[in-house]
């Protein structure tokens, strides 16, 4: 069985040409070679039970059975560990339901001590689960300073803190370089400025102009990351510099838009404000034992 | 195909009319239909291709810039039309690699400049390019419009400090990046400006200043200027102020209009507030007899010979305009006034019997504590040449502070040549200064001549 859940994952990966897959053993190339179907319609969707789904259908709020709010510049007022400028609050003006999107606005102007407003929502105790698919449908905001983030930490980070809680990065954008999201993994000895990270650039187009569908695929020794249907990445316990915290328990989901900070820089004078990003929809599907 | 209905099928002899929608200006050379038109007073042999120094493939686009002085022309510039027109609008951007002999800033670059209209005319200015291969950018306003277009490539480029280079260019084409996003068209600078016009005159009407910008794959903001066509402009009332398609705006009746525009659906940052008044407000005419009058610039006496009312004087001089003619009444209109001059030196004025110099100066902006005119003249001494400091020429100048100053009429101003510090003669006088160092952007001038009482 073994060599099959290999076989399905290599098949998987095989049309995004872009992946390095380590340790598959010869014997699954092999059966690739004689009895893989080579039909162009392979696709990234392994998963199908839906285990949680907000298409945001509802005006106003989020709702609050799935979404929590993370408010203010960060528990020790230094712009969450990152040098984030933004204040986030849970003002309609920063985050809102409306006509089928959650509305995420970056604003600039003073509040609390901050030059900039902004909203980040949280599943923690709402919503958590181990491996699994886990995507949205977003349409990022663009300009240097932005950095809007798709992600998950580990339900387990009041009794284990970050970074041993471990931290899934499905999307993150700098503002600055509008065709390109990465996805990464922290960890023990693999956090901050040293994650593992893979870049993504979209060709002939950009993530601020159009909705795309940014996702993973959890699994026990793995995280496949992608982009609409193209597979660009994945990460096993062979790829991280530490040890693997992604098969210890359930991760929770943080969606976010912060203004500067360590991953883009700060706004200069042709960012726009305000700025919004739009989520069309997240799901998350159960993992089958399967792959 | 299945058909139940009466509808006819169209014929295949049925063909609609098409222009070319070749993206490729020059690659390897000159694309089908490519022409090469220099301009005037350029050299005409700045352009050649080059099959030694190219960015890929077997020919690049060779510019040598001329030196200062160089007699085969004082600049390099053409534009490259392909007269049979061409579809670019399924096209957002014109692209090129480039290079240099040394770091350089090409004055303006771009397309849609054909000799005829330029209606879709785009700029790139001041681009800078570097000795190394690099690929520049230069983002089509609103690709929907060139349905028809002959410019494919122009750029005009002067000496640098004097001294002429070359320049590469290669992989000229328009493409469709996918990439060019975000637009932000703009007119009057961004800005929300408030003006005064005069009923049926345009030539006071501030220029609109055109932009349209998009942000690229880099991140980076590209701007262009571009021509009003691109725009769409909008008047708030058509009764008091009326805009042509290539954005000329005509005061056709008493009162306020405020200008917007469009690019590509999206609303331009920046508007012009106009108020539109009577008749143009002139200076007093003088009533001085003419006999004891030696006038340099005025309508009612007869002027002596005047080499210019605005000398551009390089480098360090802002100040545009000149004298400009209203309804058959002739007035100078400065402006981004720093300093600016008027000589008259051919032959220089003996105005030693005159007592008193007039002018009538005009400020429609607001005055600042800080704002000033100041007003020199210059005599160039026996020789009746320039020669500067330690030499037999003088100068000497009045200043007038802001509380001498008063916005929105004019102001007569009688200085007694002795008031003129410096000034040791009258005998050979040739210029007249307005300086402002920028704090008073526009001035308008009238009247300027000695007299004695």
């Amino acid at each position: 069985m073994k060599t099959q859940i290999l076989l399905d994952r290599y098949v998987s990966l095989k049309w995004y040409n872009s992946i390095s897959i380590k340790g598959v053993p010869l014997i699954a190339i092999f059966f690739l070679v004689l009895g893989c179907s080579t039909e162009e319609t392979q696709t990234v969707v392994n998963f199908t039970e839906i285990t949680m789904q907000d298409d945001f259908d509802t005006d106003g709020a989020p709702d609050s059975s799935i979404w929590g709010y993370d408010i203010g510049n960060g528990p020790n007022g230094d712009g969450w560990g990152n040098q984030e400028l933004q204040y986030y609050t849970d003002r309609p003006e920063n985050i809102t339901v409306n006509n089928g999107h959650l509305i995420i606005t970056a604003k600039q102007g003073d509040f609390n001590g901050s030059g900039y407003t902004s909203a980040r929502i949280l599943t923690k105790g709402k919503f958590e689960q181990k491996y699994g698919r886990f995507e949205a449908r977003m349409r990022l905001p663009y300009g240097k300073g932005m950095w809007p983030a798709f992600w998950m930490l580990g339900a387990d980070i009041d009794s284990n803190p970050w970074p041993a809680c471990g931290e899934i990065d499905i999307m993150e954008n700098a503002g600055s370089a509008p065709t390109i999201i990465s996805g990464a993994v922290h960890g023990p000895e693999y956090f901050g400025g040293s994650p593992i990270l893979k870049k993504y650039d979209l060709e002939d187009d950009r993530f601020d102009t159009g909705f795309h569908v940014f996702g993973i695929e959890w699994g026990p020794e793995y995280i496949n990351y992608y982009v609409d249907d193209v597979l660009y990445n994945q990460i096993t316990p062979a790829d991280v510099t530490g040890e693997w915290v992604f098969d210890k328990g359930p991760f929770y989901i943080i969606i976010n838009l912060a203004v500067g900070g360590l991953f883009d820089g700060p706004p200069n004078a042709d960012t726009v404000f305000p700025q919004t990003m739009l989520i069309d929809y997240v799901r998350v599907y159960k993992y089958n034992g399967l792959n | 195909m299945v058909t139940s209905s009466c509808e006819r099928e169209v014929s295949d002899e049925v063909q609609f009319a098409t222009f070319s929608n070749n993206p490729e200006v020059f690659i390897d050379g000159f694309s089908g239909g490519l022409e090469y038109f220099p301009f005037g007073g350029s050299k005409l042999d700045a352009f050649s291709v080059d099959s030694e120094v190219r960015y890929k493939g077997e020919a690049s686009m060779r510019f040598d810039v001329p030196n200062v002085g160089d007699p085969s022309g004082s600049y390099a510039g053409a534009i490259f039309p392909d007269y049979g027109g061409r579809d670019l609008s399924g096209y957002d951007a014109l692209t090129f690699w480039a290079k240099a002999t040394k770091a350089a800033t090409i004055n303006e670059i771009g397309f849609g400049q054909d000799f005829g209209e330029n209606k879709f005319l785009v700029t790139k200015n001041n681009l800078r390019i570097s000795t190394t291969w690099t690929k520049y950018i230069i983002p089509i306003p609103d690709p929907f419009k060139l349905t028809v277009e002959n410019g494919m490539f122009w750029y005009s480029e002067g000496p640098e400090n004097g001294d002429g280079y070359s320049f590469w260019i290669d992989e000229l084409q328009f493409e469709k990046l996918g990439t060019v996003a975000q637009p932000q068209p703009s007119i009057f600078f961004g800005e929300d400006i408030v003006a005064e016009s005069f009923l049926d005159i345009v030539g006071l009407i501030p220029a609109p200043a055109l932009t349209q910008t998009f942000n690229l794959a880099s991140g980076i903001n590209e701007t262009v200027t571009a021509a009003p066509s691109y725009f769409t402009f909008t008047s708030s009332d058509v009764d008091i102020v009326r805009v042509s398609e290539l954005g000329v705006l005509s005061p056709v009746g008493l009162g306020t209009a405020e200008i917007t525009a469009t690019l590509g659906g999206v609303k331009a940052e920046g508007s012009l507030t106009l108020t539109v008044s009577g008749g143009f407000d002139f200076a007093a005419i003088p009533t001085r007899d003419p006999n004891n009058v030696i006038s340099i610039f005025s309508d009612t006496y007869t002027n002596v010979p005047v080499d210019f009312y605005n000398g551009f004087f390089a480098p360090f001089q802002t100040t545009l305009g000149g004298a400009v003619e209203i309804n058959g009444e002739n007035i100078i209109v400065y402006e981004d006034l720093n300093f600016v001059a008027t000589e008259f030196k051919n032959p220089t004025v003996n105005a030693s019997a005159m007592t008193h110099f007039h002018v009538d100066i005009r400020i429609d902006e607001s005055i600042d504590s800080a704002d000033f005119i100041e007003v020199e003249l210059g005599d160039f001494g026996p020789n009746g040449a320039f020669n500067g400091p330690d030499s037999d020429d003088s100068s000497g100048s009045v200043t007038f502070d802001s509380g001498a100053l008063t916005t929105g009429q004019w102001i007569s101003l009688d200085i007694p040549l002795s008031d003129f510090t410096g000034l040791t003669s009258t005998g050979n006088l040739a210029q007249i200064f307005f300086i402002s160092d920028a704090t008073i952007s526009t001035l308008l001038v009238d009247n300027m001549y000695f007299y004695t009482e």
